[in-house]
């Protein structure tokens, strides 16, 4: 199985669905409406062999009009291919169907992407925060929260490209 | 350790009346915390276990004690210096991290290294695999009351930390090679150093296994203990050593090869039942194909230099920024972080001691990552821990985590 075998079956499955499949990244990178990442990763798992979920996690771009992204990186063992997929959510509930009963392994990696970029995932068991304390009370990986205190006068970025 | 009394409700049907009566029976089950600090658990991460006397009902795990936010800091930091960060995942191998996070940039520069820095980035990754192996299979020793194999080849990994010194000048936190190869070459003492182990480990492996691999206590301690099945394996996201325990041949190394690992002959072992002693066995076996890979890549390393010609990321030697005009300007663009870098997306893996060690990048072409995520093995595998330890006994589960590998710093990241 190729890359173009894959990507034919996808469009074939789901049609309209697939808004993008290329490979410019080296890996296949598929780009499909949050609505359908249940069934696409099922028919991923089921139908193609993709049985390995190697990744999960999420990307903030504040610039964008549906500013967070989640990545899926898929793996089929057999064949040695690998699959990408993203998702974008908007910025106001930022909602997506969990993975957690297709692979017991998504179920910390949604509450890791959850605890850091606040991405709610519908169906998930036990969604709450895992590395961060429980009361911290925003979602450290958005952009919007510097690593450092801005206020700060005894250090001039100016001098350092920040 | 809390006692709670649970009041649970059994029902009587009574004869004269069909209404239902209430019966409180009294059931003791035990809360136990097994951690955040225990001398078990090998790193900081809590687990709640609910016992039935000595039987697990089901644990909860709490972790993060130790999360240090290295994603959020790469987001500001030049990609050279995102290396030190990599050091403190799974510090008992840093050096592979090292190599997994400079092969992830050069994958995004489209830079291919030389055989030469490839053979080299074998040996060193090889040796801190030895290490991580040594470590993780003498603990299981310790946990099940043999600590003299524990001390013992804790002399090896002594030796192998002084090759790192000799390579890099540091010892636990390497920060070992550059974005583009090496930061010198590796000097004679090296070679004779690495050699000398060679000879040496191996009568050291044999005299440990001697000690536990057919040794009746230590059997009966860890054959059934904590298993898994492969596909339960599989969907939990399993890689490496514990992965091939459960018999899946899946290692990044042949799957998908990277730093000319393809060039070497060397074998994958699997086991049958995924547990506590299939994982002590597959990680001796891959000791052993680990010796049998340095001595392969030290005999055939080629001539060449140790760095590939990218000025725009590899530092220049002092000796020249000091009289070459151009070296000095790189010199200063590199530290400073003034370097573009090409905008796209990779993902890198690479074997590491424990199982896939992944670095998902995304660049907008600015001087740090837009963003870094790194996939941990043992982050993705822990998470099956209360399912292999339900309905075991408490020492079993000891044994079962410390046969799992799991490294506090990368599950926290």
């Amino acid at each position: 199985m190729d890359s173009e075998t894959i990507t034919g079956k996808l469009k074939q499955h789901f049609g309209e669905g697939i808004i993008q499949a290329d490979e410019t990244s080296v890996m296949l990178t598929v780009i499909v409406p949050a609505g359908i990442i249940h069934p696409l990763v099922r028919f991923l798992k089921e139908d193609l062999g993709f049985v390995f979920l190697t990744d999960l996690t999420g990307v903030h771009y504040p610039e964008k009009e549906l500013p967070f992204a989640v990545v899926y990186h898929l793996h089929n063992l057999a064949d040695r291919i690998r699959i990408r997929i993203r998702t974008f959510l908007p910025e106001e509930d930022p909602l997506i169907p969990s993975v957690t009963d297709l692979f017991s392994a998504a179920n910390w990696m949604e509450r890791e992407t959850y605890d850091f970029y606040g991405i709610l995932f519908q169906g998930h068991p036990n969604l709450k925060r895992i590395l961060n304390v429980e009361y911290l009370d925003y979602f450290p990986m958005r952009k919007e929260y510097p690593l450092e205190d801005q206020e700060r006068e005894d250090k001039d970025d100016r001098f350092f490209g920040r | 350790m809390r006692i709670r009394k649970e009041k649970t409700k059994t029902t009587v049907f009574s004869e004269d009346d069909s209404s239902v009566m209430e019966e409180p029976v009294d059931l003791q089950h035990t809360t136990l915390n097994l951690g955040p600090t225990h001398p078990a658990t090998h790193g900081i991460f809590q687990n709640v276990l609910t016992m039935d006397g000595e039987k697990i009902l089901g644990a909860e795990q709490t972790i993060g004690y130790i999360h240090r936010a290295f994603e959020k800091i790469a987001e500001r930091r030049p990609y050279y210096q995102v290396t030190p960060l990599t050091d403190r995942l799974n510090y008992c191998s840093s050096p592979i991290n090292n190599i997994g996070w400079h092969m992830t940039v050069e994958k995004l520069l489209g830079v291919t290294t030389s055989k030469r820095i490839d053979y080299m980035r074998i040996i060193v990754m090889e040796l801190a695999r030895i290490t991580d192996h040594l470590v993780c299979n003498s603990v299981i020793g310790v946990d099940s009351g043999a600590l003299t194999g524990f001390v013992y080849v804790f002399q090896e990994r002594e030796r192998v930390y002084e090759i790192y010194e000799e390579i890099c000048g540091a010892r636990l936190t390497t920060n070992l090679g550059r974005i583009g190869g090496f930061e010198r070459d590796f000097t004679p003492s090296v070679y004779k150093k690495i050699r000398e182990f060679l000879d040496r480990l191996p009568k050291v492996l044999r005299e440990f296994e001697k000690l536990l691999l057919r040794n009746r206590i230590f059997m009966d301690r860890t054959i059934h203990v904590g298993p898994i099945s492969a596909e339960r394996a599989l969907n939990y996201g399993f890689t490496g050593p514990n992965l091939r325990a459960a018999g899946v041949d899946y290692d990044v190394r042949v799957a998908c090869p990277y730093s000319s690992y393809d060039d070497f002959d060397f074998i994958i072992p699997v086991g049958t039942h995924g547990d506590t002693y299939d994982r002590f066995c597959v990680r001796q076996e891959e000791v052993w194909q680990s010796l049998k890979l340095i001595r392969n890549a030290i005999d055939n390393i080629p001539e060449g230099k140790h760095y590939m010609e990218i000025p725009e990321f590899y530092l220049p030697p002092k000796e020249d920024v000091f009289s070459k005009m151009e070296a000095l300007i790189w010199h200063f663009k590199i530290v400073m972080g003034e370097i573009a870098i090409p905008a796209g997306e990779v993902y890198h893996s690479v074997e590491a001691a424990n199982g896939e060690l992944g670095f998902y990048l995304v660049s907008d072409g600015g001087r740090s990552p837009f963003r870094l995520h790194f996939r941990r093995p043992c982050f993705i595998y822990y998470q099956a821990y209360p399912e292999m330890i339900k309905g075991g006994v408490l020492s079993d589960a000891i044994l079962t985590m410390s046969s799992m590998n799991v490294i506090a710093g990368e599950l926290d990241a």
